[in-house]
C-alpha cells in the first residue's frame, strides 16, 4: 500500500486508516459528523496527497489542453485555475480535473487518485501533432487542503502570499511554514479554503503547524469520510459514482464546463448531437421522503420500472437528512418528482430536489 | 469497560440475562467502529429469532451493518428511543443504547457466548 508523507502524523492523531485506491489514508479521526461540522463552521485540514499531478509544457501546451478538455483554457491567465474534464470522443469522462495555468506553455493538471495511471496514459497517448512534453509528477507532490470559513485566518500568518488578495480559483507560488508551495483558493467541500501543493520531500511541518495553529480556533483533521459528505452536500462530482466513462458531460449536468465556441475538442460532435436531440437522462439531486438512507448502487424505480441505481447517497450531517444523486429518465427529473429507492428489501419514496443541497452564505 | 455480568459475541453484540429474558445491544468496540450512528432498523415485537439471524440494521454516516441475534428466542421489546436518538448507541452502548429484549428459548445457548474476559482477549487479537 502507498503512503503519503503525512502517514505517521495521521496515526499519531488517532486517524482510523483504510485502503483507498491503493493508498493508506485516514477515513476519520474524531468522527465524520464533528469533522464535517468543523469544516462548515470553523476549519478542517485534509491530506490529499494521493491526488495526481501531470505537468504539460511546450509550445503547443494551450492548444493541446484545449483539445483534451471541454472548458476554455484560453480564458485562463497565469495564476488562474479551472475545473474541467478529460473527455473521451463520446463526451464521457476519462476523469474530471483542475487545470492550473502557469503560462501559455505550461499547465499543471490535477487529477483523481483512482485515475492517475489511466489519465497519464490517456494524456501521453494523445500528444500526436502537438509539440508538448507531458510528465507524471504525482509522486513528487504532497498536497493538503485547508477548508472552512477560518481557513484564511489560520493560513495567513504562516505564508508570505497575500491571501486576502487571492480570489476563488486563483493560485500563487510562495512559502508556507518556510516550504516552497503552490497555494490555490480551491477545494472539494463547498467552503472557502485553500489547497497547498509542495514538492518538498519533508512537508510534515506544514501539516503539524497548520494543526497547531488552527486547533485553538476549532480546526480538526478531516478524513475521507467527511470529505465525501462535504463534497456531496455541495454537489461536487465523485468520479466512479457520479461521472464515469459511461456518462456524458451533459447528462452529468455539467454544461457549464462546456464551451463550444472555443473550437474543436474531443467529444464535441457528440455534445452538439445531444444538444440538438435532447438528453434521455440526467443527474439530479434527491432527498429521501421516507425513513432510510440511500447508498450507492441501491436500485431506483420510476413508476414501478427499474431505471437506474443510486450514484451517490449518504446522510447529510449539515442538513440532517438523507440525500443523494441519481441518473433519472429526463421526464422524471423535474424538481418535486417522486420516485422509489430499494433500501434492502423495502422500496422507500424519494423526491427530486434542487442542488447544490448546501451553499455557503455569500462573504460579507 | 466490558461489564462482567454480560456475555458477548464475536460479532460484537452483548447480552444481559435477567430471568428468562435477555437484553441485547452492541458493544463499545462496535459503536466505535461504526462511527456516528444515525438510524436503526428494529425488528417487530413478537418476531421469532434463530441464533445468528439478522435482527436489524444499524446505519452510520458511512456504513450499514447488520445486528445478529446472539441467541434464539422471541422479541418481546425494542428500544423505541432509538427511533429519534439512534446515537444513544454511541453515547451509552452498554446501557441506554440497548436494542432489543428477547425471551430466551434455550438457556444453554448463553453458555456458548464469550465472557467479558474472553471478549477483551478476542479484541486484543483483532488489533494485531
Amino acid at each position: 500500500m502507498k503512503t503519503t508523507r503525512f502517514n505517521e502524523l495521521h496515526k499519531r492523531l488517532g486517524g482510523k486508516m483504510i485502503e483507498f485506491c491503493g493508498w493508506e489514508m485516514p477515513v476519520e479521526y474524531s468522527g465524520i459528523i464533528p469533522e464535517h461540522m468543523a469544516v462548515r463552521t470553523k476549519a478542517g485540514l485534509f491530506d490529499v496527497s494521493h491526488m495526481g499531478e501531470v505537468l504539460v509544457t511546450g509550445k503547443d501546451a494551450l492548444a493541446y489542453v484545449q483539445w483534451l478538455t471541454p472548458n476554455d483554457a484560453a480564458k485562463l491567465l497565469p495564476g488562474q485555475v479551472q475545473y474541467t474534464a478529460l473527455m473521451t470522443p463520446e463526451s464521457t469522462f476519462v476523469d474530471d480535473m483542475l487545470v492550473y495555468c502557469v503560462g501559455p506553455e505550461e499547465y499543471l493538471l490535477v487529477v483523481n487518485a483512482a485515475n492517475v495511471d489511466k489519465d497519464f496514459a490517456w494524456i501521453a497517448g494523445h500528444t500526436k501533432g502537438f509539440e508538448v512534453n507531458v510528465e507524471n509528477r504525482s509522486d513528487a507532490y504532497s498536497q493538503v487542503a485547508l477548508q472552512g470559513p477560518l481557513a484564511e485566518t489560520i493560513l495567513q500568518p504562516l505564508t508570505n502570499i497575500d491571501l486576502a488578495g487571492m480570489k476563488s480559483f486563483h493560485w500563487a507560488k510562495g512559502r508556507v511554514v518556510g516550504k516552497d508551495c503552490l497555494v490555490s483558493r480551491t477545494g472539494y467541500t463547498g467552503e472557502d479554503g485553500f489547497e497547498i501543493y509542495t514538492t518538498d520531500p519533508n512537508p510534515g511541518v506544514i501539516w503539524t503547524t497548520l494543526i497547531e495553529t488552527g486547533k485553538p480556533l476549532g480546526l480538526l483533521p478531516i478524513g475521507l469520510g467527511a470529505r465525501d459528505t462535504l463534497r456531496l452536500e455541495s454537489k461536487l462530482m465523485l468520479y466512479g459514482n457520479d461521472i464515469s466513462d459511461k456518462t456524458t458531460v451533459l447528462e452529468a449536468d455539467l454544461k457549464w464546463i462546456v464551451k463550444l465556441p472555443k473550437g474543436d475538442f474531443l467529444g464535441k460532435p457528440v455534445i452538439e448531437k445531444q444538444l440538438a436531440e435532447g438528453l434521455k437522462r440526467k443527474l439530479v439531486g434527491f432527498e429521501m421522503a421516507e425513513p432510510g438512507i440511500a447508498r450507492p448502487h441501491y436500485p431506483v424505480y420510476v413508476n414501478g420500472q427499474r431505471v437506474s441505481e443510486v450514484a451517490s447517497g449518504t446522510f447529510s450531517p449539515f442538513l440532517k437528512k438523507a440525500i443523494g444523486l441519481v441518473y433519472l429518465p429526463i421526464e422524471a427529473t423535474a424538481v418535486g418528482t417522486e420516485f422509489e429507492i430499494e433500501i434492502r428489501t423495502k422500496r422507500a419514496k424519494a423526491r427530486v430536489i434542487p442542488t447544490p443541497f448546501y451553499k455557503r452564505a455569500a462573504k460579507k | 469497560m466490558y461489564p462482567n455480568d454480560f456475555r458477548y459475541t464475536k460479532d460484537h453484540e452483548w447480552v444481559k440475562v435477567a430471568g428468562d429474558e435477555a437484553l441485547v445491544g452492541v458493544t463499545d468496540f462496535a459503536q466505535h467502529q461504526l462511527g456516528d450512528i444515525i438510524y436503526v432498523e428494529l425488528p417487530p415485537v413478537g418476531k421469532e429469532l434463530a441464533p445468528r439471524q439478522s435482527i436489524g440494521v444499524i446505519e452510520s454516516v458511512k456504513s450499514v451493518s447488520d445486528i445478529y441475534a446472539p441467541v434464539s428466542g422471541q422479541v418481546v421489546a425494542v428500544n423505541g428511543e432509538l427511533a429519534q436518538t439512534a446515537d444513544l448507541i454511541n453515547k451509552d452502548p452498554h446501557g441506554q443504547g440497548w436494542i432489543v429484549r428477547i425471551k430466551i428459548k434455550d438457556k444453554a445457548e448463553i453458555e456458548g457466548l464469550l465472557s467479558a474476559g474472553d471478549y477483551e482477549k478476542f479484541l486484543e487479537g483483532l488489533e494485531h
